[in-house]
């Protein structure tokens, strides 16, 4: 295998701009950036900054303006038509009237996998975001981690290997939220998925990315694209040796660069 | 049931109806103390007041007839005749409230049709919101007569004109509620189903079509109330010569007041349970949705 079919996301050029009755908004510009398997980055950037509406280009919810991107080697709109990737939202936004293990049902519906096939891949996402047991509860039944977790579940039911995740955990509370990462962190190793995740949480992307992409805003852009020199295995007490408290400086000055820190 | 029920729920809606029945009381007095007092004076009658108050109470005809003669009138009319008899209020209910279920029935489902093809048609959606706004502002009174007039001329009469007067009414809450339950998804959860690359019937049977149900339900309540008005005021211009609007037009011509109070209130009650009932259904069907119990 070459190197560049081990490409999953790879964006030149990348521009979007919204036309406004204020005029345009460059929401992107010139973004380059290449996301090969396996990697786990992060987004991270004040509002405005784009990382969401990056993550909503790969996904195909938005088109670019400018630039060229391509999703697994296809364009984002070929990628979506064949289900290439899982998509996390900032909410959980499952369906109330559905129970867990309904909602879960719900891509598999979708794409018209077997009522047999469903139940099987039920219970192994369940097992996968430890929710094993909670498949017969309505949402309003479960906190808002679980409920997440919940919508983890839905995302990787279907097996895409991409998983957009857009500030998954960005409403709930930090004990519950550092409790997720390290759950993130053991689901991706266990799954070998690609993740994009997008954050304004310096030490989540620090913990949870290989590789943590900068971003600042007017015009949004990548400012800094940081490797993780931290290892694969990472406990939740990584987060106070110097190595990870360098990484943290690192992606705080890249914001400071950004100008992220003015208003 | 709540143990607490009763205090919190039926004993306000009984302290209301005791002051109703109270004023009610008071008004029929005064409202046919007038012509007792004509009465008594062409009789040459003398009678003490509560004498006098017991005979404005017991008046054939009386301007307000009081509660307890209209519920004694109510009583006889439903229980004490055979349902299949021209004066039982049980087979005028029961021939309005075939043609409110009936027209019910078809104004949901058109309301349903209507809101479907607003919600997809872009071209309907602009189109026809303002014809069905007009189309309520037209008094039903007007238009009533001529429907039945219309369809008498083409040899269609009995139920179904009545039941289309119900269906004019209680289509209309229906569609209006049911664009907004189908538009009721939000932003996220329609994403959700583009990132699946759902196609548009997915889309709408496993999003539309649950998250409106609730607004179906609300809109079923106001539109089977309308339908019950739709069907009474269908029976008033046609000469019908049964249903709750025959019993009402009846009373008018020979002023047999206590008839028409009687006939009033079978109609509230007839509303009453119909709302009910859809109400019922609603939690069933909400319960049976994941419903969070209140």
């Amino acid at each position: 295998m070459s190197v560049t079919s081990l490409s999953v996301v790879s964006a030149r050029k990348l521009g979007l701009t919204f036309e406004t009755g204020d005029g345009p908004v460059h929401a992107l510009s010139n973004v380059d950036l290449e996301v090969s398997k396996g990697d786990f980055v992060s987004f991270i950037g004040p509002s405005g900054c784009g990382k969401t509406t990056f993550l909503r280009v790969i996904a195909d919810l938005e088109k670019n303006t400018d630039g060229e991107i391509t999703v697994n080697g296809m364009t984002p709109e070929e990628a979506r038509k064949s289900r290439s990737y899982g998509y996390v939202f900032q909410a959980p936004a499952l369906y109330p009237w559905r129970t867990i293990e309904k909602n879960i049902a719900l891509p598999l519906e979708i794409m018209g996998h077997s009522a047999a096939e469903r139940g099987k891949r039920i219970e192994r996402t369940l097992d996968l975001v430890n929710l094993s047991g909670f498949g017969k509860k309505y949402p309003w039944q479960l906190s808002g981690g679980m409920q997440q977790r919940a919508s983890i579940a839905r995302a990787l039911a279907f097996d895409a290997d991409l998983l957009l995740m857009d500030e998954p955990f960005g409403a709930l509370d930090e004990i519950v939220r550092d409790h997720l990462n390290e759950q993130l962190l053991k689901l991706w190793a266990r799954t070998e998925k690609t993740i994009c995740f997008v954050t304004h949480s310096i030490p989540e992307a620090v913990y949870l990315s290989t590789r943590i992409v900068v971003m600042s805003p007017r015009p949004g852009r990548v400012t800094d694209i940081i490797e993780s020199t931290l290892p694969k295995e990472r406990p939740l007490e990584i987060r106070e040796t110097p190595e990870f408290l360098e990484i943290a400086h690192r992606v705080r000055e890249g914001l400071r660069a950004g100008h992220s820190y003015e208003e | 049931m709540k143990p607490d029920s009763l205090k919190n729920r039926t004993l306000p809606v009984l302290t209301i109806l005791v002051v109703i029945v109270a004023v009610w009381y008071v008004g029929a007095y005064f409202m046919n103390a007038p012509f007792q007092r004509d009465l008594d004076r062409r009789g040459n009658v003398t009678s003490t007041a509560m004498e006098f108050v017991g005979k404005t109470m017991a008046q054939p005809k009386p301007v307000l007839p009081a509660p307890h003669q209209v519920a004694q009138n109510l009583f006889e009319n439903t229980f004490l005749r055979r349902v299949t008899s021209n004066r039982s209020l049980v087979y005028h209910a029961w021939v309005t409230l075939s043609s409110t279920v009936a027209g019910f029935t078809m104004g949901t489902l058109l309301g349903i049709l209507i809101a479907v093809g607003i919600v997809h048609v872009k071209a309907l959606d602009r189109s026809l919101m303002p014809w069905i706004i007009a189309s309520q502002t037209i008094p039903i009174l007007a238009i009533a007569p001529m429907v039945i007039v219309v369809l008498a001329a083409v040899n269609i009469t009995g139920l179904l004109p009545k039941a289309l007067i119900s269906t004019y009414l209680s289509f209309f809450p229906v569609a209006v509620g049911m664009v907004k339950g189908l538009r009721s998804p939000e932003l996220i959860q329609l994403d959700l189903m583009r990132t699946y690359n759902a196609s548009a019937a997915q889309t709408f049977w496993k999003l539309r079509v649950p998250a409106s149900i609730p607004f179906l339900f609300t809109s079923m309540k106001v539109a089977i109330a309308a339908s019950l008005v739709g069907a009474i005021v269908g029976e008033l211009p046609t000469g019908a010569v049964a249903g709750i609007g025959s019993k009402l037009l009846a009373g008018a011509y020979y002023s047999q007041t206590i008839d028409i109070w009687a006939a009033l209130i079978a109609g509230s009650v007839l509303a009453a349970l119909l709302v009910t009932i859809v109400g019922i259904v609603a939690r069933i069907v909400d319960r049976s949705m994941g419903g969070r119990p209140a």
